[in-house]
C-alpha cells in the first residue's frame, strides 16, 4: 500500500490549490493535491483569461492593483508561455460623459493607476485606434496600460506538472469524503475515489481548503461555517480574435466591459449575479446575459455584432463575507487566509480564498506561509522567481523550431500550449504529425503526450491541456477521431463512443444560450451527424 | 500591425464539411498543399492570432474558386488564402515570376521583336535555358506574341468605322487579346459590328493584374485595378456597357478588385458584362438578331474554365452555342485543366498542373471534337498542348458561324 502520510494535503485542484501544492512542494514539504474533478475545471477555467494590470481595481481597490500589477510582473517572467503581452485599453466613449465617466473620470483613473504602480498613458483616439483596429471608432478618450492575457489551463497545469516534479502527489477524480479529527484536530482526510468507490485515509499535520466556492461545503466537514456568497460571471466565446488588444471600459466596473483576446478566440464578460450554492455545480448562461453581454461587447468593438458566436459559459467568485459582519453585506474580493486554529479553535486546517486568478500566486504564497508556520518551519518562498516549467521565453517560433527548420501548424501550436516542455511531444511515429483537431492543429503526438504525462483520462481533460474541440466547430468534425485517439491512448479503444458523447453533451450545453445564426446552423449540424443534445428551457 | 480584423471572407461560417476539399484540383495531386479548408478558414484563426502560422504551401493554391463555388456556407476560401499571401507572404516575386505577372510590360517588349521571340521559345536550347535559370518549365509550349499588336490595328483599320453604329460598347480587351491573340479581338470586333454595336477602346486600359496577384506584386496589382477603375469610370460615364472576352480578367474586374485589393469598384460593377451573356441577352430580348450561315458545321466540346464556374455564366456560352445550327455541342465534365494562368508554367508546378489537367484531357480525347470552345486563353494553351486539341473563343466560335454580311443587315437600324 502506498504511503499515505503527508506534511500537507491540499484540497481543490484550480489554480489556487495548484499553486499551493506547487509553493509547498518547491519548500520541500511531502504535498498531496487532491480534486475531486479534472484540474482548473471550476472557477479556474470559466473567466476571461485576462492578464490584470490592476488598473480595473485601481479607483476602487488600490490594494488590489498593487496586487495585480506586482502579480502581472511576476508572471510575465515565470509562466511566459501562459502568458500574451497584448497590451490594454480602457476606452471612453461619447455617452459615457452623460453617466459621469467621461474624461474627467479618465484623469481620476490614471492617477490613481500611477499610484499603484501601473504605467498608464493616456492616448489619442487615433493611436488607440491605429494599436487596435477593432476598438469602437466613436470612442472620445483612451488610456494604454499594461494588461495581457493568460491561460488559466496552462498556468493550471504548469502548476501541477512543477509540484509533480518536486515530489507531490496528485489525485483527480477524488473527492473529499470527510476530515479525520482527533482532538480538536484535523489530522487527515477520507478520500473517496469517485472511479472505484473506494475510500481512504490520508494523514497529514496541515490540511488546505483550496477548494473555491466550494470551500464553504469543505469547512462545514470539519464543523466551520465560512459565509461565501457564490456569484456568477457569465461570458461568451467568438469564434476567433476579433481583437488583439484587450479592451476595457473606461469607467465603474460592470457587466460585459472587458473584451480578451486569448489564444484563438476572444471572451467577452463578464457578470455578477449572485447565485444559490445548489446551482455552482451546473451553472447555465440565460439568453438575458447572452444579449447583455453581446450589447455591451459591441460598444467596445462593433463587429462582435457580425462575429460568430462559438458558446456562453459561466464561473462562479467565491465571495467572502467579513467576519465582522456574517450579513454578507460588506464583501471582500481579496485574499482572504483562515487559520482555523486562531478563528474556529480546529487545529491543521487553513482555508484560502477570495482572491482572483491573477493572484493565485499570492494566495498560495501566503496559504503555505501559514502551513509552514503552523509546521514551525522557516522556508522562503520561492515562486515569485522560479520559473514554471515549460516557461522558457515564451518565444513560440524558436521552441517549435527544435522539431524541424519546417515546423508544421500542429507542432507551432504545440510549442505555444506546452512552452519549454515542448520537447517531450515526440514526433516518431509516421502517423504522429496527423491532425486531430484541425480548428485548433492539435496532433496525435500532442494528445499521446498529454495522456502519458498531463494526467488525462476523458475528452474534457484532454480540452483542458490541449484545446482539442475548443475551436469553430466544438468537435462536431474531430471529435470520433479525438476520442478513439485518447481511448487508444488510455488503453481501452471500447471507451471512444463513451467519450465523445460526454464530450458533446458538454459543448452542447454552451451553445444552447446563443444558438442562433451560425451558432445554430453548427448546432443542428452536430445534432443531426450525432444525434445529441438535449433541449434546455430557461426562465428568462 | 492588424488591418483586417472582423468577419472578413465569412472564414467563420465554415462548418468543416470539406466539400472544398473534394473539388479543389490542387489537393488532389499534390500532397505538398494542405487544401482549401486548411489553408483557408482553418489557418486563418491561427494566422490573427500570430502570424508564425502563416504557411508557406499557401503558394500551391491555383486560384481557381472551386472550393468557393462548393462551399455551402459561402464562405470566401480562395480570396483568404490568396489575402493571406497578400499579407503574409515575405517572398519576394522572382524574376521569373515577375516576367509572368508583368504581361503589360513583356507584352510591348515582345511584340516589338515578335517574330525572334516566337521562334526562339519554340527553340529546345532556349526552353532548356529558360527552365535552368528562372524555372519556366522546357515541356511548356509558350504562348505566341503577335508582330502588330490589336490596338494599333484598331486604330489604323477600324476606330473611325465605329461611331456610324446604333448601339455602342466599350470593349476591354486585355493583355491576351492585344499582345498574343490579336485575332480574337478582331473577331470581337467584327461579331459586334454585325450586331449593330459600334466598338470604343477604354482610354487607359490596364492589365487586369491577375498575374501580378497571383505572383504577390500586390502594389502593382493595386495601381493597374485603381487606374482601370478610373478609366471605366469615363467610359460608362458615355452610357456605355464595359464587354469583356476572358473570363479570368472579368472574374478579376468584378470579384478581386473589392475583395482582395480593396479597390471598390462598386458604382461600375454592374456595367462590366462578358460576352456571352451580353449577347445571349441581346438576341433572347430581340435587341440584336443573327443570321447564321448556311450548312455550317463543326462539333464542339465546351469547357467551362474554372473562373467561369466562380462567375456561373457558362450557361449562357451554352445556350449561345445551342443557337448555332449545325454545331453539335458536348458539354465537358467539370475540371480544371491545370493550367491556371501563371501557375502551369513554372517548372515546380509543372507535372501537378498535367496531371490535375489528365481527367478533361481524357474526356476532350475520347469525345473527338472539331475543337474545344472555352473563354479563357490560359485553359486554351494547356489545352491545346495537353490535349492535341484546338480551343476557340466562343467569340470566335459566332465569328465563323454568324453570316456576318446579312447580320449586319438586318441590324444596322
Amino acid at each position: 500500500m502506498a504511503n499515505r502520510e503527508f506534511d500537507v494535503i491540499i484540497i481543490g485542484g484550480g489554480i489556487t490549490g495548484a499553486g499551493t501544492a506547487r509553493d509547498c512542494a518547491l519548500r520541500g514539504l511531502k504535498t498531496l493535491l487532491v480534486e475531486r474533478d479534472d484540474i482548473a475545471s471550476g472557477a479556474t477555467g470559466r473567466n476571461h483569461g485576462l492578464l490584470h494590470s490592476g488598473a480595473r481595481y485601481a479607483v476602487k481597490d488600490a490594494e488590489s492593483a498593487r496586487e495585480c500589477i506586482s502579480e502581472n510582473k511576476i508572471l510575465r517572467k515565470i509562466a511566459a508561455n501562459c502568458v500574451e503581452d497584448t497590451g490594454g485599453l480602457f476606452i471612453t466613449l461619447p455617452e459615457d460623459e452623460d453617466s459621469g465617466y467621461g474624461l474627467d473620470y479618465q484623469k481620476t483613473f490614471v492617477e490613481a493607476c500611477l499610484d499603484a504602480g501601473i504605467q498608464a498613458r493616456i492616448i489619442s483616439p487615433e493611436e488607440a485606434l491605429r494599436m487596435e483596429p477593432s476598438v469602437n471608432p466613436r470612442l472620445i478618450g483612451a488610456v494604454a496600460v499594461p494588461d495581457g492575457s493568460v491561460d488559466p489551463f496552462r498556468l493550471c497545469s504548469a502548476n501541477v506538472v512543477d509540484a509533480r516534479m518536486h515530489g507531490a502527489e496528485v489525485l483527480t477524480y477524488t473527492f473529499l469524503d470527510s476530515f479525520i479529527i482527533e482532538n480538536g484536530a484535523v489530522t487527515g482526510v477520507r478520500l473517496l475515489d469517485r472511479r472505484s468507490g473506494v475510500v481512504s485515509e490520508y494523514r497529514a499535520a496541515v490540511t488546505v481548503n483550496a477548494a473555491g466556492i466550494w470551500g464553504q461545503a469543505v469547512a462545514a466537514k470539519a464543523g466551520i461555517s465560512i459565509g461565501m456568497y457564490p456569484a456568477k460571471g457569465a461570458l461568451l466565446v467568438f469564434g476567433h480574435r476579433v481583437n488583439n488588444v484587450v479592451i476595457n471600459r473606461c469607467r465603474k466596473s460592470a457587466d460585459g466591459d472587458i473584451l480578451v483576446p486569448g489564444d484563438s478566440v476572444c471572451v467577452i464578460g463578464t457578470t455578477s449575479t449572485k447565485i444559490p450554492f445548489e446551482e455552482c455545480d451546473d451553472m447555465r448562461v440565460t439568453p438575458g446575459e447572452v444579449r447583455l453581454l453581446l450589447r455591451e461587447g459591441c460598444s467596445l468593438c462593433p463587429s462582435l455584432s457580425s462575429t460568430r458566436i462559438l458558446r456562453a459559459y459561466a464561473g462562479v467568485r467565491p465571495l467572502v463575507a467579513s467576519d465582522s459582519d456574517p450579513t454578507g453585506r460588506s464583501i471582500s474580493r481579496g485574499i482572504v487566509c483562515l487559520d482555523h486554529e486562531s478563528r474556529d479553535g480546529v487545529k491543521g486546517l487553513v482555508t484560502i480564498t477570495g482572491g482572483k486568478l491573477m493572484t493565485y500566486r499570492l494566495m498560495a504564497e501566503k496559504a503555505t506561509d501559514a502551513v509552514c508556520r503552523k509546521l514551525g518551519l522557516d522556508r522562503p518562498c520561492e515562486t515569485a522567481v522560479t520559473p514554471l516549467p515549460g516557461s522558457g521565453d515564451g518565444r513560440i517560433e524558436a521552441v517549435s523550431r527544435r522539431f524541424s527548420g519546417k515546423p508544421t501548424a500542429g507542432q507551432k501550436a504545440a510549442a505555444g500550449r506546452h512552452g519549454d516542455l515542448t520537447g517531450r511531444i515526440r514526433f516518431d511515429s509516421p502517423d504522429d504529425g496527423a491532425l486531430v483537431c484541425e480548428c485548433e492543429n492539435v496532433t496525435l503526438a500532442e494528445i499521446r503526450y498529454a495522456v502519458k504525462e498531463l494526467g488525462v483520462t476523458n475528452l474534457e481533460d484532454l480540452r483542458r491541456r490541449t484545446r482539442v474541440g475548443m475551436g469553430t466547430c466544438q468537435g462536431s468534425f474531430c471529435i470520433r477521431k479525438a476520442a478513439a485517439a485518447l481511448a487508444e491512448a488510455l488503453g481501452d479503444p471500447s471507451l471512444a463512443d463513451k467519450l465523445a458523447a460526454e464530450y458533446l453533451e458538454e459543448r452542447w450545453k454552451g451553445m444552447v444560450p446563443a444558438g442562433w445564426g451560425d451558432t445554430l446552423r453548427e448546432m443542428e449540424f452536430m445534432q443531426r451527424v450525432y444525434k445529441t443534445g438535449k433541449p434546455y428551457s430557461y426562465d428568462d | 500591425m492588424q488591418e483586417i480584423n472582423i468577419s472578413d471572407k465569412n472564414f467563420e461560417q465554415c462548418q468543416k464539411c470539406s466539400l472544398c476539399e473534394t473539388v479543389c484540383p490542387v489537393m488532389a495531386n499534390n500532397p505538398a498543399y494542405a487544401g482549401p479548408k486548411r489553408s483557408g478558414p482553418d489557418s486563418e484563426r491561427y494566422r490573427l492570432k500570430n502570424g508564425i502560422f502563416f504557411e508557406d504551401s499557401l503558394k500551391y493554391c491555383m486560384n481557381g474558386k472551386r472550393c468557393e463555388v462548393a462551399c455551402p456556407s459561402g464562405v470566401k476560401i480562395a480570396d483568404l488564402i490568396q489575402q493571406a499571401r497578400i499579407k503574409f507572404s515575405t517572398a519576394s516575386p522572382k524574376l521569373r515570376d515577375a516576367m509572368l505577372a508583368s504581361t503589360d510590360l513583356m507584352g510591348p517588349l515582345a511584340s516589338g521583336f515578335a517574330p525572334i521571340v516566337n521562334i526562339s521559345l519554340g527553340l529546345a536550347p532556349v526552353k532548356g535555358v529558360l527552365d535552368a535559370t528562372i524555372g519556366l518549365d522546357h515541356r511548356r509550349t509558350l504562348p505566341k506574341y503577335s508582330s502588330r499588336t490589336f490596338t494599333s490595328w484598331f486604330r489604323k483599320h477600324a476606330a473611325a468605322l465605329q461611331d456610324s453604329f446604333p448601339r455602342h460598347i466599350s470593349y476591354y480587351h486585355g493583355c491576351y487579346a492585344n499582345y498574343n491573340y490579336p485575332q480574337l479581338a478582331k473577331d470581337f470586333t467584327a461579331v459586334m459590328n454585325a450586331f449593330g454595336y459600334g466598338v470604343h477602346l477604354i482610354e487607359g486600359e490596364r492589365c487586369c493584374g491577375v498575374a501580378k496577384i497571383a505572383n504577390g506584386m500586390t502594389e502593382a496589382a493595386v495601381r493597374d485595378a485603381k487606374a482601370n477603375i478610373n478609366a471605366f469610370r469615363k467610359a460608362t460615364a458615355t452610357g456605355r456597357d464595359i464587354v469583356t472576352v476572358s473570363t479570368t480578367c472579368t472574374m478579376t474586374l468584378l470579384e478581386e478588385y473589392p475583395e482582395l485589393l480593396k479597390v471598390d469598384n462598386s458604382d461600375v460593377k454592374s456595367r462590366i458584362k462578358l460576352f456571352e451573356p451580353f449577347v445571349f441577352e441581346a438576341i433572347s430580348s430581340g435587341i440584336v438578331k443573327p443570321v447564321w450561315k448556311e450548312g455550317f458545321k463543326a462539333k464542339v466540346a465546351y469547357h467551362s474554365p474554372c473562373h467561369q464556374e466562380r462567375l456561373g455564366w457558362g450557361i449562357f456560352t451554352i445556350e449561345l452555342l445551342k443557337m448555332i445550327p449545325g454545331l453539335e455541342l458536348i458539354e465537358l465534365g467539370s475540371n480544371c485543366c491545370g493550367m491556371a494562368g501563371t501557375y502551369g508554367f513554372k517548372k515546380e508546378n509543372f507535372k501537378v498542373s498535367q496531371k490535375i489537367g489528365e481527367p478533361l484531357f481524357n474526356e476532350i480525347r475520347s469525345v473527338a471534337p472539331d475543337y474545344v470552345a472555352c473563354e479563357c486563353e490560359t485553359c486554351k494553351w494547356q489545352i491545346e498542348m495537353s490535349a492535341g486539341v484546338s480551343v476557340k473563343n466562343p467569340v470566335s466560335i459566332l465569328a465563323e458561324a454568324l453570316d456576318l454580311e446579312k447580320t449586319s443587315e438586318l441590324n444596322r437600324a
